[in-house]
């Protein structure tokens, strides 16, 4: 099915969205649609889906104009989506989610799972997903779950599915998985919208990749194009991607994590054992997929994590059994994964945001009284030195954009003497321009001499700020290992290998 | 400790959206909840009724006899609350708004507990046991202590606002250490405070001696309000009182560290918590404030008006602060103002009802309907056909189909 979109146009309110993009989309081939966070791409994929209404313009399949009241439309038309965040039911087994908005049913109404277990198998078959109908969806790993949706998609005869951002949740490895299916749809005629902001992965998957920048169409491009070309379309500048740090001069070990663990409420291990240091003036990066204790550690750390035992010391200060605020007093910066969730409160201004974990101390407060005035000056001091594009200090920290918004908790975690600065995920959904300026703060706040655990899900970024790397696996520590270690070895410690396992069928591959 | 917080995040958006509403909207739901209640009043009207039967042949009569209906109504309502040109004297036409003062301080007074409470993310239901138990506790001193005047008054002002920090207290404790919702324990610990009053009233320590109606001996006068304006009216200094905790609030939500604390708390309790504030802390201050708030509004009701305690004593301040603090959208100053407005349709509602015969039912109705509509801002604002174009504006591109992806995906994990 040839998918055609011609001036497609969204504005809210005076916002434009999407400027007159044109797009085609043909069978058997993997377009990309390639732009930063905000761009634009979510909301053209939402038009094509259904859920938004085009101001101007029109979607054509082979040729004929259609128009979609909602997703039901859509998916009868032959387009399928896979959101980002998967919309999958938990405590259901496969086959009920697949057949959720559109069950078989016998005489009298009665559900017809066999029918939906029949084509789940069928299909999982086809394109070796390796899917068993009746297994609970809690019980599958993320990688599978992707599966799952996209069966979804299948079942409903799709012929255009959309995957939005896909690789975000997946190890080096399922993200191998993943690129493989893309393939066989591909050959089975399947067209595949592929909206992504990695580089890396675009150029693997796509047949066209066609870049987006504030709500229009910069150009389509061959995959051959190199990675710094593609950035600079995307940000519309000269963007550099290598950090050229200088080497690291690492001091004394102030900071040591000895035996650390974290169990759930249920008593599972979510943090196993966990030893390592980390060094004055040396970045600590800890890989790992995401959900593989990597919260744990660093919350564990922080003081916000219960039944935590083991030990973590700050220049011979035990901070395990702390409440979160002395923690912040012994001089930890710390910036948390979930900046809208954890680290900003989104209808306080930036100027009391500035101050979130702050506001008690002098000068900003005497006694119970806090001084606005104070208060004030200080954001628009940080908002000029990080560079925070906002309308003024007293807007809502809610408005901003995700990139600006992270400078805001990186200005307040920055600009107190620190001991120990642990950021995770510093630039999870910060635009290309801004993940440039908040890499070369971490890395003059460790040549200040200051310890740096930084964690991250994104190997770029790992090999980009490490000195060493730490890599976690369903809570184990799998290995220490030196910030110049070669991704596959990565990706095979995330997978859970240890250090030397990984090195060793590394070698024997090559 | 987290799944609590999840828990709580469906009823904090709604107390956001509620928060979140421009005062314009809380205006216009009151214009709207007039007119409707005009509406009501003109329906309900005998003479209206009569003039329906030959409204084919005279439909003007309808109108009018509707609109003097409603009109005659809301005009005694006025003459009531504010401003009674009939009056001899000119003091004596102001002598309404006096009682519209008078009846106000309560409301104002509950209605901050409820709203500082509703900042930090809880929904205190609880004033009326509140109030109940300020009463008693001030009332108790009141009667029974022998202290000379000014620190007698000031004592028993002290032991309501105890009391009520203690009915707020145990909610709030309960909350933070179990997780028990608010919202059960306070609506069930309202009832304990009626009939712990009730059963109060009938002891010795309480039961005025001689009498056998449940009903308390009268404050001695050292420990009662002074009057502001003299003995012919009942305004009393419980309305400086309610004044100066309207300023106090909002010192204590806008200016002060543990406000900040408090709205940290009640905007996002995540952040709040990564920042190192205690969200359990935080919980058990605000509702001891809320309660004692309440407990002021207890003070002003049997120190002020009443003068003696009754099971009664809370009349429906306790419920009505809870619209007081929706209309005020939990601003301090916003409270007082609709606390004035709350106090001014009680007030007047008795004068409507003698002077006009509609039932002061009606009062209520129009305080219900406020609620309803605040409750609603895309229903006033369709109404009004305002906001039309502002009102998409928010939902930004990309992100928001994002946004509500991601909250779908925790509500499902959770």
């Amino acid at each position: 099915m040839l998918l055609e979109l011609q001036g497609i146009t969204k504005k809210f309110g005076t916002l434009v969205a999407n400027d007159s993009i044109d797009l085609v989309v043909k069978p058997g081939e993997v377009h990309c649609l390639l732009g930063e966070n905000g761009a634009g791409k979510s909301t053209l994929m939402n038009v094509l889906y259904g859920l938004y209404e085009p101001t101007e313009g029109s979607i054509l399949l082979d040729g004929k104009a259609v128009t979609f009241k909602g997703p039901g439309d859509a998916m009868a038309a032959g387009i399928g989506m896979v959101h980002q965040h998967f919309m999958l039911i938990p405590v259901f087994t496969v086959a009920e989610n697949v057949a959720l908005g559109d069950e078989f049913t016998r005489a009298g109404g009665l559900l017809d799972l066999e029918k939906t277990r029949a084509k789940i198998r069928d299909i999982s078959d086809r394109y070796g997903f390796d899917v068993d109908p009746d297994a609970l969806i809690e019980d599958l790993p993320v990688g599978v779950q992707q599966r799952v949706e996209i069966i979804k998609a299948l079942v409903r005869n799709a012929s255009v599915l959309i995957l939005d951002e896909p690789t975000a949740v997946l190890t080096p490895q399922e993200t191998d998985e993943l690129i493989e299916i893309i393939g066989q749809l591909k050959a089975a005629g399947t067209a595949i919208v592929f909206i992504s902001h990695k580089l890396r992965e675009v150029r693997a998957v796509s047949d066209v990749i066609t870049v987006i920048r504030r709500g229009a169409v910069v150009g389509s491009v061959d995959p051959s194009t190199s990675t710094t070309d593609l950035a600079n379309m995307m940000v519309g500048r000269q963007v550099s991607l290598s950090l050229n740090k200088a080497p690291a001069q690492p001091g004394e070990r102030t900071f040591q994590v000895r035996n650390l663990t974290v169990l759930s409420a249920t008593g599972q291990r979510l943090l196993d054992d966990v030893s390592f240091d980390i060094a004055q003036g040396e970045i600590l990066a800890v890989a790992g997929v995401q959900g593989n204790g990597q919260t744990e550690l660093t919350e564990a750390i922080l003081g916000l994590q219960p039944h935590v035992s083991g030990s973590a010391t700050l220049k011979g200060t035990e901070l395990i059994g702390m409440r979160a605020r002395q923690v912040i007093r012994q001089g930890v910066g710390f910036v948390p994964e979930d900046r809208t969730v954890d680290g900003l409160v989104g209808t306080f201004s930036v100027a009391e945001n500035l101050v979130l974990n702050w506001y008690n101390e002098a000068p900003f407060a005497k006694g119970l009284a806090m001084k606005p005035a104070v208060v004030m000056a200080n954001a628009k001091a940080k908002i000029d030195e990080y560079d925070v594009r906002t309308q003024s200090a007293e807007s809502a920290v809610g408005t901003l954009s995700g990139g600006n918004q992270q400078k805001v908790v990186l200005a307040r975690e920055l600009s107190r003497p620190l001991n120990l600065f642990i950021a995770s995920q510093p630039t999870r959904g910060v635009d290309v321009g801004s993940i440039e300026f908040l890499h070369k703060r971490i890395v003059q706040e460790r040549d200040s001499g200051t310890p740096v655990m930084i964690v991250s899900t994104e190997l770029d970024e790992i090999s980009e700020l490490a000195d060493r790397i730490a890599v976690l696996h369903r809570g184990k520590l799998m290995g220490v290992v030196p910030g110049n270690t070669p991704r596959d070895v990565l990706g095979l410690m995330m997978a859970g290998m240890t250090a030397d396992e990984a090195l060793g069928q590394s070698v024997e591959e090559k | 400790m987290s799944s609590q917080l999840q828990q709580d995040e469906a009823s904090r958006s709604v107390l956001h959206r509620i928060m979140g509403g421009s005062s314009l909207v809380a205006l216009l739901a009151v214009v709207l909840s007039i007119v409707l209640g005009g509406l009501l009043i003109a329906v309900t009207d005998e003479r209206v009724a009569e003039a329906s039967s030959y409204f084919f042949s005279r439909p003007g009569d309808l109108l009018s006899a509707a609109w003097e209906a409603a009109s005659g109504a809301y005009i005694a309502l006025f003459q009531g609350a504010i401003f009674n040109p009939g009056a001899d004297t000119l003091a004596q036409a102001f002598r309404p708004l006096t009682e519209t003062l008078t009846v106000a301080t309560p409301l104002i007074l509950a209605g901050l507990g409820v709203a500082i409470a509703f900042r930090t993310g809880l929904f205190n239901i609880g004033a009326q046991g509140q109030i109940i138990l300020g009463a008693t506790f001030a009332a108790w001193v009141g009667f029974t202590l022998d202290l000379p005047p000014g620190i007698h008054l000031l004592i028993a002002v002290l032991a309501g606002f105890f009391g009520g920090a203690l009915w707020g207290f145990i909610p709030g404790i309960l909350k933070a250490r179990t997780g028990a919702h608010e919202v059960i324990v306070t609506i069930m610990l309202n009832y304990v405070a009626v009939y712990l009053v009730a059963y109060l009233l009938f002891t010795p320590a309480f039961q005025n001696p001689g009498s056998s109606n449940p009903i308390s001996p009268r404050l001695d006068d050292s420990a009662l309000f002074p009057l502001l304006l003299g003995s012919g009216y009942r305004l009393h200094l419980g309305f400086l009182v309610a004044i100066a905790a309207t300023y106090g609030v909002w010192w204590l939500l806008n200016r002060s560290t543990a406000g900040f604390e408090l709205r940290a708390v009640g905007a996002n309790p995540h952040a709040a918590r990564t920042a190192g504030i205690s969200v359990t802390k935080g919980y058990v201050v605000v509702m001891m404030i809320a309660g004692g708030l309440a407990g002021l509004a207890g003070v002003a009701q049997v120190a002020g008006t009443e003068k003696v305690l009754t099971g009664g004593i809370a009349a429906s301040f306790g419920f009505d602060a809870i619209t007081v603090a929706l209309l005020g959208r939990s601003h301090p100053w916003g409270v007082f103002f609709a606390g004035l407005l709350f106090g001014a349709f009680r007030a007047g509602g008795v004068q409507m009802q003698t002077q006009t015969g509609t039932p002061i039912d009606i009062v209520l109705v129009v305080q219900s309907l406020i609620v309803l509509f605040i409750a609603a801002p895309p229903l006033v604002k369709a109404i009004f056909r305002i906001d039309r174009k502002k009102k998409k504006k928010p939902t930004k591109p990309d992100q928001s189909s994002e946004d509500t992806t991601t909250t779908t995906a925790v509500g499902g994990v959770a």
